[in-house]
């Protein structure tokens, strides 16, 4: 009897990673999609040529200089945000979380805004700065709505999070339109293309800026998986089951806030893929967090990588940011979870 | 209990609840006056500093060929006009909002009615150009009912039935959802520039044209109100009591709703989305005059215009000579209203 459960759960274990699997496949595809993709055209085979050396030295800027770049940040800034999206909905409970929608990455962008505003020379090294800085943002803003949404006798109710949420989200929004008037155009430009959740501007500098922290990051939130499945469970049954809850719970929290806000600073104002890459995880793989971090990375991923895409065949020569069309597909998925969830 | 008594009983606290008449006397007249000294400063205010005697000549004197009297009339009178008709226009569609719908969180900017309108304009702009004012408004009216549809809609097939938050939670959703699409038609088609105005929100760009189509729409809309401000008041003691004191609650509700569409689809289409008036107005004037919409209508109205014109006066003074979007002063005050009225509700609300 419980040889064959086992033998059922390894079974099922199997499935995911095999899932897990096809998701990685998936996202080397549109990879190669994304590389081909763009004003200029280049065939599968250049691509592969060039990728092997082979290349012309003008398919070898396109591909290097403009496309890899922005190809590897949409990957990296789509999972960094749906795996901070995947911690924040297994400790909230709440199936809305997400650092967008709960006015995280305004607080990281308003940051990132006043320092262009404030900084005037145009040297390498801000690059750098820019995630500490949107963490720093992160961080007072995370704190910010806790407190706000923390009631006594109540705690922290899921609706009351994302409402006050989404009110802190466009309070900080509407202060950066006071602070980006006076701003120079290039400037002005900058910020714009910005927020709206483009990653046009990508180049390797942004991608240097990011990895490091991602390193930290994310096999820190894999070896937290155990965790998080007991802390998910809710309060009681996580302190039954003996996980010290405040402790943990705090010390992934902040892993979350951190991931979105250095995936802020060099993605933008890009909101919603926190919220559907976890839910598409969920429903692929089950919620054992083992094989759904990995799996929501992924899918987070290869949902701003094809929306990058898409953005980019869409309007030719110019591109539509990422984040637009993110939210066009993340909007209606975020009205159907609501219509789905329990009162209170 | 039977109809009769039931009507009765809830029929005595209606003759007692709290209302100031006095109070929203005071409110309205100040009020008037407040803004007209508010006007004063606004004409006289800008890039270019006018005297008010300049003003004054300006207006009862005009001399065509004096520059300052040309900035005053042709930009600086429509925009502070513009500003009263808009502010008073949200703040009593959110007071109508506000008392149907028993809901502390309504406003036309939150529940995805503006988000409708600007997307109407965005579809406009894009496929139709070279429509007339009269025309966007119309079309502005009709985007308008399409986001409250949804809004709505969205809301009440929502498990456990319609609650403020959920709606505000909807609202939210919708809005991104629409202004996304509407920044992507604006990309894709090259018409930024004209629906930059619509995102910032603000009265900078009036003119007297589009007073002459707005104010009748608004104007109906204010004294509508004012006509069912009494039904008003029924409903937001509940549906139950107000169909048991002989309302026709649904016809009330498609009047007020229609009303609601005017005023606040004829603002979007003038000044862009302006959130947070029809929100905060109505909660002051009903802290200051009482429960019934007879005061509280009025002195929405009031008090939003007056909102308005100073948070222009304000927008016009924050980075001199660059001009910011009152919207977005507006927002940073009505955020932490917002945050306040969330957290005072009770969590069974929510």
């Amino acid at each position: 009897m419980t040889s064959t459960a086992i033998r059922s759960r390894n079974k099922r274990d199997a499935k995911s990673w095999l899932i897990v699997g096809i998701l990685a496949v998936l996202i080397v595809v549109v990879f190669i999609i994304s590389m081909n993709s763009g004003v200029i055209h280049l065939s599968p085979l250049d691509v592969i040529k060039s990728v092997f050396g082979h290349g012309t030295a003008q398919q070898n800027l396109i591909l290097f200089e403009f496309r890899l770049p922005r190809i590897l940040i949409s990957i990296m800034v789509g999972a960094g945000l749906a795996l901070s999206g995947c911690i924040l909905q297994g400790i909230t409970r709440n199936p809305l979380s997400d650092p967008g929608i709960l006015g995280i990455n305004a607080g990281a962008g308003l940051m990132v805004v006043l320092f262009v505003s404030f900084y005037q020379s145009n040297t390498a090294a801000p690059i750098f700065l820019l995630p500490v800085l949107a963490l720093i943002g992160a961080f007072a803003t995370a704190g910010l709505l806790l407190a706000m949404a923390y009631k006594r006798g109540e705690g922290v109710v899921p609706s009351r999070l994302v409402l006050v949420g989404i009110a802190i989200g466009s309070g900080i929004s509407s202060a950066m339109i006071v602070l980006t008037i006076k701003l120079s155009p290039e400037q002005y430009q900058f910020v714009q293309t910005w927020l709206a959740g483009s990653i046009v501007g990508a180049n390797w500098k942004y991608v240097i800026a990011v990895v490091p922290w991602l390193c930290v990051l994310v096999p820190y939130v894999l070896l937290k998986a155990r965790t998080l499945n007991v802390l998910s469970l809710g309060e009681q049954l996580a302190t039954g089951l003996g996980a010290r809850t405040n402790r943990d719970r705090g010390l992934l929290v902040l892993a979350a806030v951190a991931l979105a806000g250095v995936c802020v600073a060099v993605g933008g104002g890009i909101s919603f893929v926190g919220l559907i890459g976890p839910h598409l995880a969920r429903r692929l793989v089950g919620s054992k967090h083992q094989v759904l971090i990995p799996a929501s990375a992924l899918t987070g991923g290869l949902l701003l990588l094809a929306a990058d895409t898409i953005g980019r065949v869409a309007i030719q020569p110019s591109s539509m940011p990422a984040g637009i069309v993110v939210a066009i597909i993340g909007a209606p998925y975020f009205l159907y979870l609501m219509t789905r969830m329990k009162k209170g | 209990m039977s109809m009769g008594e039931s009507a009765n009983s809830t029929a005595q606290p209606v003759t007692q609840l709290r209302s100031r008449p006095k109070v929203a006397g005071i409110i309205i007249f100040g009020g008037l006056i407040a803004l007209v000294l508010a006007f004063i400063v606004s004409v006289s205010l800008g890039a270019a500093n006018i005297k008010f005697l300049t003003v004054w000549e300006a207006v009862f004197r005009f001399n065509p060929d004096l520059t300052q009297h040309q900035i005053i009339r042709e930009l600086r009178l429509p925009r502070v006009v513009m500003g009263g008709l808009v502010g008073a226009a949200f703040a009593t569609s959110g007071a109508i909002m506000q008392g149907m719908t028993r809901n502390p969180l309504a406003d036309p900017g939150l529940l995805g009615i503006n988000a409708g309108a600007g997307f109407a304009l965005a579809l406009c702009f894009a496929f139709f150009p070279g429509m007339s004012f009269n025309q966007l408004v119309f079309m502005s009216f009709l985007g308008a009912a399409g986001g409250a549809i949804l809004v709505f809609g969205i809301g009440s097939a929502t498990r456990g039935g319609m609650s403020p938050a959920r709606l505000a939670l909807a609202g939210a959703a919708v809005v991104a959802l629409l202004n996304a699409i509407s920044e992507g038609i604006a990309l894709r088609y090259r018409i930024g520039q004209e629906l930059a105005f619509w995102y910032a929100g603000g009265v900078a760009g009036a003119k007297w044209g589009q007073l002459a189509y707005m104010w009748p729409w608004i104007a109906i809309g204010i004294v509508g109100a004012l006509v069912i401000s009494r039904q008003i008041t029924m409903l937001s003691l509940g549906d139950d009591v107000a169909a048991g004191l002989g309302i026709r609650t649904g016809l009330i509700k498609i009047i007020g709703m229609v009303l609601v569409l005017m005023l606040a689809g004829s603002s979007v289409a003038a000044v862009g989305s302006i959130s947070f008036i029809g929100l905060i107005v109505p909660h002051i004037s009903r802290y200051l005059v009482g429960v019934h919409y007879r005061w509280i209508i009025p002195c929405s109205a009031v008090l939003g215009s007056l909102l308005l014109v100073v948070a222009d006066i304000g927008a016009r003074m924050v980075h001199r000579p660059y001009e910011t979007p009152a919207a977005a002063i507006i927002s940073i005050i009505g955020v932490p209203f917002f945050v306040f009225l969330i957290r005072r509700a009770k969590k069974e609300v929510i």
